[in-house]
C-alpha cells in the first residue's frame, strides 16, 4: 500500500532521533490508556511523523486495518513508541491486534 | 430443569482462587472448598486448569509472576490431577526467556499439561514459536493453527485458538478453517460423549466493550449443542465467571499472575491494584473431577492464599 514513505518502531529517544524523512512537516502523538487511543482520531498534515506510545501496564500494538496492513507495530510494552510517517492525504484506520476493540483513525489532509 | 442443574447453579458462589473440575456424566459441580476437595477419594478423572500466568509482567500488583505461577503449581501438585490444562497468556510478551520460565516451572510438576495459546503467547511469527514449544506432540487441526483435540478417560477435550488473526474492532475469533476442523472432529462423537472444550477467550460474551467475548462462537456452540455433557473452560478476564445454557456449562478461572476488574467497573481492563497482602487472595488455580455414571463436572476453585 502506498501513502507511508517511512516507518520506525519503538524509539524511546525521540528527541535525539534525527527526522525520520526530510521535510517532515511536525509530530503529533497518540497515547494509548486505559485500552484507548487517544485522540481517536487524529487529523495531521502531509509528512506528520505520528508517535503512538504505551501508557498501559499490558502490551499493545498499531496495526493497521488495510489488508495487507499499510503498517503494523510489534507489541509495545509500557512506555514503549512506535511511529509512522504519513506521506499522503488520507484515512488511515488501525487498531490493537492483541484487543482487536480499541481502534484508531488518522486523518491526513 | 433437572435436579442436577439446579444443584450446580445453587453451587455458583465460588470458593477460591483455585479451580478443581469434576466430569461426571458432563456437567461442572463445585465440590467445595480445597480442603473439603483434597479429603474425597478420587472419583474419576480429576483435572486442574491453571490460566493466565503472564510471566514477563512485573508490575502493580505483582512484580514475581513466577513466584506467584509456583504457588499455584504447587497447589496443583497437592491435589493430585491427572493432568493439568493451561488456558493461555502463559507469557505476556511472547519472548523465549519467559516461555523458558513457564516451561520450566511447569515441567517441573511431571504433570501432563495441555496448552492453548491467549493473545500475549502470539505475538511473534504468527504463534509459531508457541505452538513448537507448547504443543508439541498434538495433532494440529491445521498446520501451526494452534488448535487440536485428544481423548483421556472417555471424555472428548477440544483446544480452541481464539487469539489468532482478530478483525479490527471484533473479539477474540476462531475463523472459518477452525469451525470446520471442529464439525469433522466432533462428528465421530456420540452425543453421550462428555466434551471439554477449552480457549482462552471467553466462548460467550462477558463484555462486549472490553472484548471479552468471541464473535463466532456461536457457531462453534451450535455444533456442542447437540451434546448432553459440554464443559467450556476459559481464562483471559482473570477472575471467575460461571453460566449454565442449555447442557452446555461455562467457567473461567483465575489467574495465577493478576486480577482484572469485573466487567464494567473500571475505565478499562487493566491489571486490578490490591494491597500487596491480599494478592494472593485473588489469584488461583481451578480443579475439575468428572465421575463416569454422574452427569455433571465437579469444580473447585482454590486461591493461592486466604
Amino acid at each position: 500500500m502506498s501513502g507511508l514513505l517511512s516507518r520506525r518502531r519503538a524509539a524511546l529517544l525521540l528527541a535525539v532521533l534525527p527526522a525520520v524523512r526530510a521535510g517532515a512537516a511536525g509530530v503529533a502523538s497518540v497515547t494509548i490508556d486505559n485500552f484507548t487511543f487517544t485522540p481517536a482520531v487524529l487529523t495531521v498534515a502531509p509528512g506528520t511523523r505520528v508517535v503512538w506510545i504505551n501508557r498501559d501496564d499490558i502490551p499493545h500494538t498499531v496495526v493497521s486495518d488495510a489488508r495487507p496492513p499499510a503498517f503494523r507495530s510489534h507489541a509495545l510494552d509500557t512506555d514503549d513508541t512506535f511511529e509512522v510517517v504519513f506521506d499522503r492525504p488520507g484515512r488511515w484506520g488501525y487498531f490493537c491486534a492483541l484487543h482487536a476493540h480499541m481502534q484508531g483513525t488518522i486523518l491526513v489532509r | 430443569m433437572n435436579d442436577g442443574r439446579r444443584q450446580l447453579l445453587s453451587c455458583m458462589a465460588w470458593v477460591g482462587t483455585g479451580l478443581l473440575w469434576t466430569v461426571s456424566g458432563g456437567v461442572p459441580r463445585t465440590l467445595g472448598l480445597l480442603g473439603t476437595a483434597a479429603a474425597m477419594p478420587a472419583p474419576g478423572l480429576t483435572f486442574a486448569q491453571i490460566s493466565d500466568s503472564h510471566i514477563g509482567f512485573a508490575r502493580d500488583p505483582n512484580t514475581d509472576t513466577p513466584g506467584t505461577l509456583k504457588a499455584a503449581l504447587d497447589l496443583v501438585v497437592a491435589q493430585h490431577p491427572a493432568m493439568m490444562l493451561h488456558t493461555g497468556d502463559v507469557s505476556h510478551l511472547s519472548r523465549p526467556e519467559q516461555f523458558d520460565i513457564a516451561e520450566q516451572l511447569i515441567g517441573a510438576t511431571g504433570i501432563e499439561t495441555h496448552y492453548i495459546p491467549g493473545e500475549h503467547d502470539w505475538l511473534e511469527d504468527d504463534g509459531r514459536p508457541f505452538v513448537a514449544r507448547f504443543q508439541k506432540g498434538t495433532k494440529q487441526g491445521a498446520p501451526d493453527g494452534g488448535f487440536y483435540s485428544f481423548d483421556r478417560e472417555g471424555v472428548h477435550f477440544v483446544g480452541l485458538n481464539n487469539v489468532a488473526d482478530l478483525k479490527p474492532g471484533g473479539m477474540g475469533a476462531l475463523g472459518a478453517r477452525q469451525l470446520a476442523w471442529l464439525k469433522t472432529d466432533l462428528a465421530g462423537h456420540g452425543d453421550s460423549t462428555p466434551l471439554v472444550v477449552f480457549a482462552h477467550i471467553p466462548l460467550w460474551v462477558v463484555y462486549k466493550e472490553w472484548g471479552w467475548g468471541t464473535d463466532d462462537s456461536a457457531q462453534a456452540l451450535a455444533l456442542l449443542r447437540r451434546f448432553g455433557s459440554v464443559t467450556v473452560l476459559n481464562g483471559h478476564i482473570h477472575q471467575i465467571l460461571q453460566k449454565v445454557e442449555g447442557n452446555v456449562a461455562f467457567h473461567t478461572a483465575r489467574s495465577t499472575a493478576f486480577p482484572q476488574p469485573a466487567p464494567g467497573t473500571a475505565p478499562g481492563p487493566g491489571p486490578l491494584k490490591v494491597e500487596p497482602g491480599r494478592l494472593r487472595e485473588v489469584l488461583g488455580v481451578a480443579s475439575l473431577t468428572f465421575t463416569r455414571g454422574q452427569s455433571h463436572l465437579a469444580v473447585v476453585d482454590t486461591p493461592l492464599g486466604a
